[in-house]
């Protein structure tokens, strides 16, 4: 890699004392074992058949060559295998009609001795297919389509307060802008992979997931098994952002191989099948419209939404929610406007929902702080509520005019108006741009159990999941802090659905739930241990808790949220439109952070992967087909180091007494939300053009640089 | 499981012989591209000629005072050689450009000319693809072509070259040292690869075991002034957008030389001969070098989707050709042959 020069430059101070991951030295060195990484004997290979069609029906499966290829076991398809129960998730009624649903639907699995050999297995089946006309585009004069309602929005219409229209005809400054955001891929870096196997009745999988718990229950419900006698186990787990979050197709797979074949199998998808199995961000087109006073106070707001679902799943990619919180207005309305499409299923990425509709707001925020010709940081300050505009609820905690602040002094931010196109270096146009963050801070209940034996070894256990956070490491601080014993006494076992129930990775949720299970396992442990005056015998001690109650006590009079405040620096090159990000920072207030090491590495992860949103990462719908065409990591781009030369990550110290006992919110998402947005700012500050279409490519540029 | 013979002879005769015509015979140098092709089931080939032991790992000073290339050079090799960075630095900077540190590490300078497109419809075997499947259709016309031609394309396909190389090589007028089953012969770099036509499944003139050995570079004094420049939009590993190859001598405010190639805009590197000729004389200024350049590109047909690319080589034409002919530093005001 050539990196431009400077790019090695890296402003945050790296120097902590916060422990290591626990688990690093076993992945660097190769050791840690990853899900199609276990290999029971007998274990066999299984290859996936996806659908060349977008709407249809398979008329015929010819297996007869593909069984006589060397080696070929089996091939499953709907007419011989295992039959299913139902659960909530049609995506996973794998091989059970001839049905499709959409482009790169599984229709059979080849099973074989070895990779390869299934691999040709499947390459030798042949589908006939009867076609029918599918609709892939958003139409939201489709007749199918509706106004999503929701347990928390009665109205049909949407949810609304006050009297938008009105409000906004009246206004003194009126910003109505359309955002668009393309279908973008999470791309974890291990593709999803188990490896399962049948043995005296149980079912043990070993899954690429973000929740061992929830693939055994739904492995429970389509197989019809007690719980009991399913273990799945998701110990090393090489990213998900999501899409790992819920059961997914491959381990059902696996395992209904598994069992048509009497052997163990390890299925791993090739990366250029993700794209249509394992969910997406749909992509959204948001109106926004903004009505304020001359000063910059915001009296109207809507945030419009249009996107669409799958015909075999109903996830919307709720990008208005978080305008309803975000600044003070007397009349505000959100709604989403989504139908049914041939295509495959989206499903939660990084931030759902807060990542794509705060490129829209943030950006929109920039366009009234031109409007207004005031300061963008400023505005922001102006339209700060003193408690939570959505319910109407104090916040527990909401420090985001303390991060612009502190991220405008770390930053060097200029203020005032902006003055686009006034700062250039040669043929390049430099800009700066400001948004604002913010991420839900929820909790749910977990159990835990903390054992001590007789020498003063400490065993956490409990069902969490490391997707590569540095959960493992806190979870091991948190006890070591509440027994007050060193670092290395203590053992975390996590990632197994044997272990004591806790929910999965996702929500940035886990820190506040696992880590509240985990404390209150730990301080019983201690309090146990400090009441003994004898030594403990060879069984040692053991504490099991579960905070359904605790959580559940928690006070209902507060909205907790995380907020924070990203800043971007950008070079626009004026002859080609190239947009390259200079430096990015951020300053956050999540709560409580618990290790500087792995916190800073989710913020500058999350942050990467905002920039990366910003200039690149981009998936088509191709209507032709169904399908989106950029299925590997050479045409879906994501960000390399040289595109993110320098990123700072910061937080402020906040200290919330209404969260949990650690005083934690959780912070593996925020990093994402806003991002888009500052750099999309900056290049308005550069170059003076406002892109409203993710990503900002040359093509957006270009045009309106001047020619030449 | 598609079984394929495996050779690696040590002489080109051994190898041409060994691969013999034979449709389903491909040679192997560094990999980079055949083995995706053969992991996405568009090439399945029977035999592969493993051609990384033939005596062509060299780079030798030609007595004409070019430079003569083992087609089995490593792409970073060459871009490090000391003589390509001091005679002809475009060639040095396209390499340097393209894809990564460790693909360049693995890919020959043969192999980096005969690398296929990287259309998506091309790719996946599940679409239809005139390149791929004559006669098949070409759903890129009408689907994702962001990427794809704006010059020289044909109906049946809009497939680019994603060489950046062989665009510096093409503004270098490169002679390509072929052995083929009839002996040796050599191919002008720019007649190397063909436009689509009717036969899109035919990238290059060279026939069925026609096996690359060496890159042959003339002595182009006015290449000691040369500059790539690439547009993408990603900082690193990626391919163009568009690309420009520019060398220029002038003197006096006046084009005396000038070599220009386009990357990213055809199914061959364009060689932009209707510029050159415009600019042979005419100043050397800004406003005449767009106009060479609109010239050039008068004849471009862009899709839905890449209409950006005619601005896009224009505005890196036009910044090439003004840079080379403000530079002031001593590479391109002495004399190459001196400098040594």
């Amino acid at each position: 890699m050539n990196p431009p020069k400077g790019a090695a430059r890296q402003h945050t101070d790296t120097r902590t004392s916060a422990p290591v991951r626990l688990e690093g030295r076993d992945k660097v060195t190769g050791t840690a074992r990853y899900a199609a990484e276990y290999a029971p004997d007998g274990r066999v290979y299984a290859w996936p058949i996806p659908a060349t069609i977008a709407r249809g029906k398979i008329v015929a499966i010819d297996c007869g060559q593909a069984l006589a290829e060397p080696g070929a076991i089996a091939v499953l398809t709907h007419e011989n295998a295992p039959r299913l129960g139902e659960t909530g998730d049609r995506t996973l009624a794998v091989l059970q009609t001839p049905g499709i649903a959409h482009r790169g639907q599984y229709v059979a699995l080849a099973v074989a001795e070895t990779l390869e050999a299934a691999r040709a297995t499947a390459a030798a089946v042949r589908v006939e297919y009867a076609p029918e006309r599918h609709q892939v585009l958003p139409r939201p004069d489709h007749p199918d389509s509706h106004v999503l309602e929701e347990a928390d929005d009665e109205a049909p219409e949407g949810w609304q307060r006050g009297d938008v229209e009105g409000a906004y005809a009246a206004a003194e400054i009126r910003i109505d802008a359309v955002y668009r955001i393309p279908a973008l891929h999470n791309h974890p870096m291990e593709p999803h992979a188990a490896t399962a196997l049948w043995a005296d009745g149980q079912l043990v999988v070993h899954d690429s997931s973000q929740g061992a718990g929830w693939v055994r229950q739904t492995l429970s419900e389509l197989f019809g098994m007690d719980r009991d006698r399913i273990t799945v186990v998701s110990e090393h787990v090489g990213g998900g952002f999501g899409s790992k979050g819920t059961t997914r197709p491959h381990a059902v797979l696996a395992a209904m191989a598994a069992r048509h074949v009497g052997r163990p199998v390890t299925l791993a998808l090739p990366r250029n099948q993700l794209a249509a199995v394992v969910g997406y961000r749909a992509a959204t087109e948001q109106r926004l419209r903004i009505g304020a006073a001359a000063d910059g106070r915001i009296s109207a707001l809507a945030h419009e939404v249009v996107s669409y679902h799958s015909t075999i799943g109903d996830f919307v990619e709720q990008a208005a929610k978080p305008a309803r919180s975000m600044y003070a207005s007397p009349h505000s309305r959100t709604s989403h406007r989504v139908g049914p499409l041939d295509v495959p299923p989206p499903s939660w990425m990084r931030a759902p929902g807060e990542c794509s509709g705060m490129f829209a707001l943030e950006s929109a925020m920039d366009e009234l702080a031109v409007a207004c010709g005031i300061d963008p940081i400023e505005l922001r300050i102006r339209n700060e509520p003193d408690r939570d505009p959505a319910s109407g609820l104090p916040f527990s905690s909401r420090h985001l005019v303390e991060c612009l602040r502190e991220g405008a002094r770390r930053f060097g931010w200029t203020p005032g108006p902006r003055r686009p196109g006034s700062r250039t270096e040669g043929g390049l146009l430099i800009g700066t741009g400001v948004a604002a963050s913010t991420y839900s801070a929820d909790v749910e209940p977990s159990e835990a159990e903390a054992h001590a034996d007789a020498s003063g070894n400490i065993r956490i256990l409990l069902n969490a999941t490391d997707i590569g956070t540095g959960a493992r490491t806190i979870l091991a601080q948190i006890a070591a802090e509440a027994l007050d014993v060193p670092l290395d006494r203590v053992r975390i076992e996590i990632g197994s659905s044997d272990l004591p129930y806790a929910p999965i990775a996702g929500g940035s949720t886990g820190a506040a739930s696992w880590g509240w299970a985990v404390h209150k396992a730990a301080t019983a442990l201690a309090a146990q241990l400090a009441d003994r005056n004898i030594p403990l015998s060879e069984a040692g001690l053991r504490m099991a808790v579960n905070t359904e109650a605790d959580v559940a006590a928690r006070s209902a009079e507060y909205a907790r949220r995380s907020f924070g405040a990203q800043f971007a620096e950008v070079q626009v090159d004026r002859d080609t439109g190239e947009t390259r990000l200079r430096r990015l920072l951020g300053v956050f207030a999540a709560g409580r952070i618990l290790n500087a090491r792995t916190a800073r590495s989710q913020f500058v992860g999350a942050m990467t992967m905002g920039a990366s949103m910003a200039l690149l990462e981009h998936s088509t719908m191709d209507p032709a087909f169904g399908d989106h065409p950029e299925r590997d990591l050479a045409s879906y781009h994501v960000a390399v180091s040289a595109d993110v030369p320098d990123i700072q990550a910061y937080w402020i110290e906040e200290e919330d007494p209404h969260l949990n006992p650690l005083g934690v919110k959780g912070i593996g998402e925020i990093g994402i939300v806003g991002t888009a947005a500052a750099v999309a700012n900056a290049v308005y500050d550069a170059t003076g053009v406002r892109v409203r279409t993710l990503p900002v490519r040359v093509e957006s540029l270009l045009p309106n640089l001047g020619a030449r | 499981m598609k079984a394929f013979r495996y050779e690696r002879p040590t002489e080109p005769g051994a190898a041409v012989a060994a691969h013999g015509g034979a449709p389903d015979a491909r040679y192997l140098g560094g990999g980079t591209n055949l083995v995706d092709l053969m992991k996405l089931g568009v090439e399945s080939p029977g035999l592969l000629v493993d051609v990384s032991g033939l005596p062509h790992g060299s780079i030798e000073s030609t007595t004409g005072g070019g430079l003569r290339i083992g087609a089995a050079v490593r792409n970073s090799d060459l871009a490090a050689d000391p003589r390509v960075l001091a005679r002809y630095p475009v060639l040095s900077q396209a390499l340097l450009a393209g894809a990564s540190g460790q693909l360049r590490n693995a890919a020959t300078v043969g192999g980096n000319l005969l690398q296929r497109t990287r259309c998506l419809y091309f790719q996946d075997v599940g679409k239809p693809c005139n390149k791929r499947d004559p006669g098949s259709g070409c759903p890129a016309r009408d689907g994702v072509h962001r990427d794809l031609a704006i010059l020289g394309a044909s109906p049946h396909c809009v497939a680019t070259h994603p060489s950046d190389m062989a665009v510096a090589l093409a503004a270098l007028g490169a002679d390509v040292l072929v052995h083929g089953r009839h002996g040796p012969r050599t191919v002008p770099v720019t007649e190397l690869h063909r436009l689509p036509g009717d036969h899109p499944e035919r990238d290059t003139v060279l026939e069925p075991g026609d096996l690359i050995t060496h890159i042959e570079l003339g002595p182009v004094p006015e290449a000691a002034r040369s500059v790539y420049r690439k547009a993408r939009d990603r900082a690193s590993f990626s391919f163009a957008l568009a690309s420009v190859a520019a060398a220029l001598d002038a003197h006096d405010g006046t084009v005396r030389r000038v070599r220009l190639a386009f990357g990213a805009v055809a199914a061959k590197p364009w060689r932009a001969w209707t510029a050159e000729e415009r600019l042979r004389g005419a100043p050397a200024t800004a406003e005449s070098f767009a106009q060479a350049v609109d010239a050039e590109l008068a004849a471009a047909e862009p899709l839905r989707d890449n209409g950006f690319k005619i601005p896009l080589v224009r505005n890196l034409a036009i910044r090439a050709l003004t840079d080379l002919a403000s530079r002031r530093d001593a590479a391109g005001d002495r004399d190459p042959e001196a400098s040594r």
